[in-house]
Order: structure tokens, then sequence, then C-alpha cells
């Protein structure tokens, strides 16, 4: 379990005042869960997810992993492996040249037995569906598969927590559809707590809770569905919404009368068939 | 193309050479680099190449591949022999012309430093070939492990080469994609003196390079995510352990070398 509690953070300036980038974030997530983080440019989500496995640490406040504190120094490696984290560049996180190699790094660090390690390798590559490229050199996969090497990587530390920041924005409409289904499976098959920064909304509709961060403070934290109700308050701090809400939302300012929280093309298909059929 | 350099790559493939501990490869690619050195009658050179040769069709690597780890040194190995030729002095002259000289000597020489350059870069190559860079860099941190009680950072030499092996391909990438972009732009790199063609090269090198810089910060923290702290306590996947093919490897490079000294002594 993930709590966080008034959670402030400040860039230390060059000069001038220190620049406030996390501003008093409070948050508890439970185990198992798959929560997205929406926010525009800027708005400090990066920061947030450095916090959540103490490559930064707060300047107020605590973040308890597991009840373990983050600016405990003599817990970081354990915080470390229960909190994976992936980033954008699949490139820029695979170290070794070999998948298999790659893949076996973390528990390497770890000083897991060379018997565990295989076995973790093994699992890790099966969980996100390369085991067949085990033996590949990794510069020559695509995107998506990059980061699922990636993320399989991350898998084999045996991490309960995997925080991602906007891990398909780099890859093409079919990287990213491998990579949403693998993030989707991690969470229901292993249970593993999933973090999900994105600025696509069509990626943060799969998650079952939505937390906007805007300026570094918490502004909505609900369902999907309720938070993309909130069409021009999204649009107003520079977020879009998934397409066919948007749609249903031009719609109902035309006077058809909708439900207003839409969020896949099935639901939307409905309820126009309902109102036209009732009409 | 750049991203056909072949240096330093590993193809994957399942073979016995594959299978040599990486410690004993090493090592005795550095044993057959010197034998290479004491080659020089036809009995002697026969030898190194029968010996090379059987080690690339063991190794199942393509000849074609082999090869073509020869063509960014066929540079170096032809100024090699030009300069022997027409620079080593000795009494059997070939052919003369005012003050230019061919001697005999000249020419041994020549296709002596010749053979022997390609020798080595064709054995070279085959340890990277056949090895994986993982493997590799582990074999060079083990060996240089005793050395560091005398303050040699084995650990960390061994992770740079790492990384440096498992960039190299991506940068070569980056540096094609920059060079496209400026040719689409209008950039020429191919005409002009050399002078100009450097500084065409300007505006490759600088985005090239500051990217280098931000990869480099991504991958740092990357693997701080993944709990690295230095060579302290660090497990690894494999372990390495002699065995069978290690002793029948190293029964091969034994006679190999003694046929080579006692021909060397006996000048056969
Ligand atoms: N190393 C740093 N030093 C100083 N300021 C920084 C540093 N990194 C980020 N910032 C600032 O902190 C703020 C939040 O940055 P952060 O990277 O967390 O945003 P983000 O929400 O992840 O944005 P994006 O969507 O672009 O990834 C920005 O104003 C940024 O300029
Ligand atoms: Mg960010």
């Amino acid at each position: 379990m993930i709590e966080v509690k008034n959670l402030s953070y400040f860039y230390e300036a060059e000069e001038g005042t220190p620049e406030k980038v996390l501003d008093n974030i409070n948050l508890k997530i439970e185990d198992g869960e798959f929560v997205a983080v929406l926010g525009h440019n800027g708005s400090g989500k990066s920061t947030f997810a450095k916090h959540l496995n103490a490559i930064l640490q707060p300047t107020d406040g605590y973040i308890y992993i597991d009840g373990v504190s983050t600016s405990n120094d003599e817990m970081l490696w354990n915080i470390r492996s229960k909190v994976g984290m992936v980033f954008q560049n699949p490139d820029n996180q695979i170290v070794a040249s070999v998948v298999e190699e790659d893949v076996a790094f973390a528990p390497e660090n770890l000083g897991v037995k060379p018997e565990e390690i295989r076995k973790r390798v093994d699992d890790a590559l099966d969980a996100v569906d390369m085991t067949e490229y085990k033996n590949h050199s990794s510069h020559m996969l695509s995107g998506g598969q990059k980061q699922r090497v990636a993320i399989a990587g991350i898998i084999a530390m045996k991490p309960s927590i995997i925080v991602m920041d906007e891990p398909t924005a780099m890859l093409d409409p079919i990287g990213r559809r491998e990579v949403m289904k693998t993030i989707e499976h991690l969470n229901s098959k292993y249970n593993i707590t999933i973090i999900l920064i994105t600025h696509n909304m069509d990626e943060a509709v799969k998650a079952k809770r939505v937390v906007v961060i805007d300026s570094g403070k918490i502004l909505i934290d609900n369902t999907p569905k309720n938070v993309f109700k909130n069409v021009d308050m999204l649009h107003k701090i520079g977020l879009d919404v998934p397409q066919v809400t948007m749609l249903a939302y031009k719609l109902r300012e035309n006077g058809v009368n909708i439900s207003d929280d839409i969020l896949t093309v099935d639901e939307c298909t409905q309820e126009i068939y309902n109102y036209v059929n009732k009409g | 193309m750049l991203t056909d350099i072949t240096l330093g790559q590993y193809f994957p493939i399942d073979s016995v050479i594959h299978k040599i501990d990486p410690r004993a490869k090493i090592l005795f690619t550095l044993f057959y680099i010197i034998l290479v050195f004491l080659a020089d009658s036809y009995v002697t050179y026969g030898l190194v190449a029968l010996f090379s040769i059987s080690v690339v069709v063991l190794s199942k690597i393509k000849f074609t591949v082999v090869l073509k780890s020869l063509k960014p040194m066929l540079f170096v190995i032809i100024i090699t022999a030009v300069i022997n030729v027409f620079f080593t002095s000795g009494t059997e002259i070939l052919w003369s012309y005012k003050f230019i000289k061919i001697t005999k000597t000249g020419v041994v020489n020549a296709v002596n430093m010749a053979l022997r350059l390609i020798f080595l870069v064709v054995g070279s190559s085959l340890l990277t070939y056949t090895t994986s860079p993982i493997m590799l860099t582990d074999g060079i941190e083990r060996l240089l492990k005793p050395f560091s009680k005398i303050g040699l950072p084995s650990h960390e030499i061994a992770m740079m080469m790492t990384i440096a092996l498992r960039f190299i391909p991506t940068l070569l990438e980056e540096t094609e994609k920059i060079m496209t972009a400026q040719k689409s732009r209008g950039a020429d790199f191919e005409s002009g003196n050399i002078i100009k063609r450097a500084k065409a090269l300007i505006p490759v090198l600088i985005p090239l390079f500051i990217n280098s810089f931000k990869r480099a910060d991504e991958l740092a923290t990357a693997m701080e995510c993944r709990c690295y702290r230095g060579g302290e306590g660090r497990t690894r996947l494999r372990v390495l352990k002699f065995g069978i093919i290690d002793l029948f490897s190293l029964i091969i490079m034994l006679v190999f070398s003694i046929l080579m000294i006692t021909f060397g002594v006996l000048n056969i």
C-alpha cells in the first residue's frame, strides 16, 4: 500500500527562491489498484513518480510504502525493489545487449542466487510474452517489444507496485497496444499495483481510478467516469477527454439528451441507439 | 551505411565456440595474437590459417561476415604493406627506379605484416562475434579481479564496457537519423575538402553529443531504479564453470602453441 502524506517538493533553483513543484499531496493507493495519473506538461507528474521509489525524497511530508518511509535510507533498496519504475524511452532503460541478460540486471544487483535469477528471468519474460526473444539482441526489437523487455526487467525484481511514466509516448499504435495489454495483464493476473502516467486519454480510461494533477496539486481523484464528466474543467487545465466522451459532450450541447459519462465506443453506440429509438 | 559496422557485434548462435568460457576465450585470443606474430613461413602461416578457418567453421559464423570485419581495417593493412615494401632496406634488390628501391626483404615483410594483421583482426572479431557482451565483460571483470587489490576498478571497467557495447548500435542509428535529417535540409557531407567535410559534420555531432548526455542521465536513473549500487554483493545469471568444452579447447590451444613454437625454433 502507498500512503502519501502532505508531500511537498522544491527543486533547488540556481538563483532566487526554490521552485515548488509538488504542493501538499495526500493520497492513498491500495494493493492491486490501477491508477492513471493525468496532468499537462510540467504539472509535476514525473516528479511525483520519482518520489514513490525514493529517487527523490520529500522536502516536506512523508511517503510510506507498506508502512516504510521512503526517507529511511536504510530501506532504500527494499523500497526500490518493491516499487518498480518504467520510463518513456525504452532505449535508455536497457542496459545489456541481449534480452535475457538485461532482464537479469536487477536481480543480479540484488544479489539473488543464480538459479533463482534464471527462474525470475524466465517468469518475467513469460509475463510480458517475450520468451521467444530471450536470446535476441535488444537493439533489433521494435519499440513495443523493447518496452516490454524494460517491463520484464522490472518484474524480475518482484515488485508489488509498478510506476509507469508515459511508457507508450514514444511508441507506434501497435507498440502502444502491446504495452497496454501487458500492463492490464500484470494488474489483473499478477495483482501488481499499477500507476500509469499518461497523456493518452484512451489509456487513462482503462484504469479504475484517475488522479488529475495540476501545478503540483491533486485536482481530482475519482473513477474515470466521474473524472471525464468534467469536460470544461479538464479543458481549462489543458487536458483532453477521450474522443467518444467529446462526441457525447457535443451532442449533449446540441440538445441530444444522452448520458454524460460515456467512455467507450460501445457505450456511446448504445446510448445513441436508445436515444434514437426513444425519440 | 554506418550501421554496417560489425565492430563489437555479437551473433547469438548455438556453437561450441560460443560455449567456451569467456575467460578462457579472452586468454586464448591473447595467446593466438602472440602466436600469429611468431608465424613467418609457409608451414607456420598454413598452420595459423588452418586453425583460424577451423575456428570460424566451428563457430558457425558466415565467412562473409568475417570478411566484412576486415573492411574497416583494409586501409591500415594496405598502408602498412606499402610502407614495408618501399621503406625496408635489404641486399637483394628486385626493382629500382631512381631512389625508390624494392627489396626482397621488403616484399616479404609487407606480406608478413598484412597476413598477420588479417589474422589478428579475424581472431579478435571472432571473440566478440561469439561472446555476448555481458559474457565478455564478465570475463574481463573476473580476469582483472586479482588486480583490484592494487586499486584497479575491475567492476567499473567492465560495466563501462557493457554499456558502451550496448549503445554502439543505438548511437550509430541515431547518427544516421540525424544525418538523413540534415541532408533533407540540404546539408552536404560528401563533397569538398577534408576541412569542409569535417565542418559539415558539426551539426551532426552537436545534437548527438547533447542527446548522449540526456541518455546517460536517463540510463543512470533507470539503473538506480533497478537497484544498481556497484559491484559489491552482485551475483550473476551465469555461473562460469570450467567444463568439458573448455578442457577440449585448452588441449587444442596447447597443441597449436607447441606446434607453432617448435616450428619457429626449428625454423621450418
Ligand atoms: N531537475 C530539475 N531541476 C529543476 N526543475 C525541474 C527539474 N525537473 C523538473 N523540473 C521542473 O519541475 C516541474 C515539473 O516537472 P515534471 O517533469 O515533474 O512534469 P511532468 O508533469 O512530468 O511533465 P511532462 O508531462 O512534460 O512529463 C516543471 O516545471 C519542471 O520545469
Ligand atoms: Mg514527465
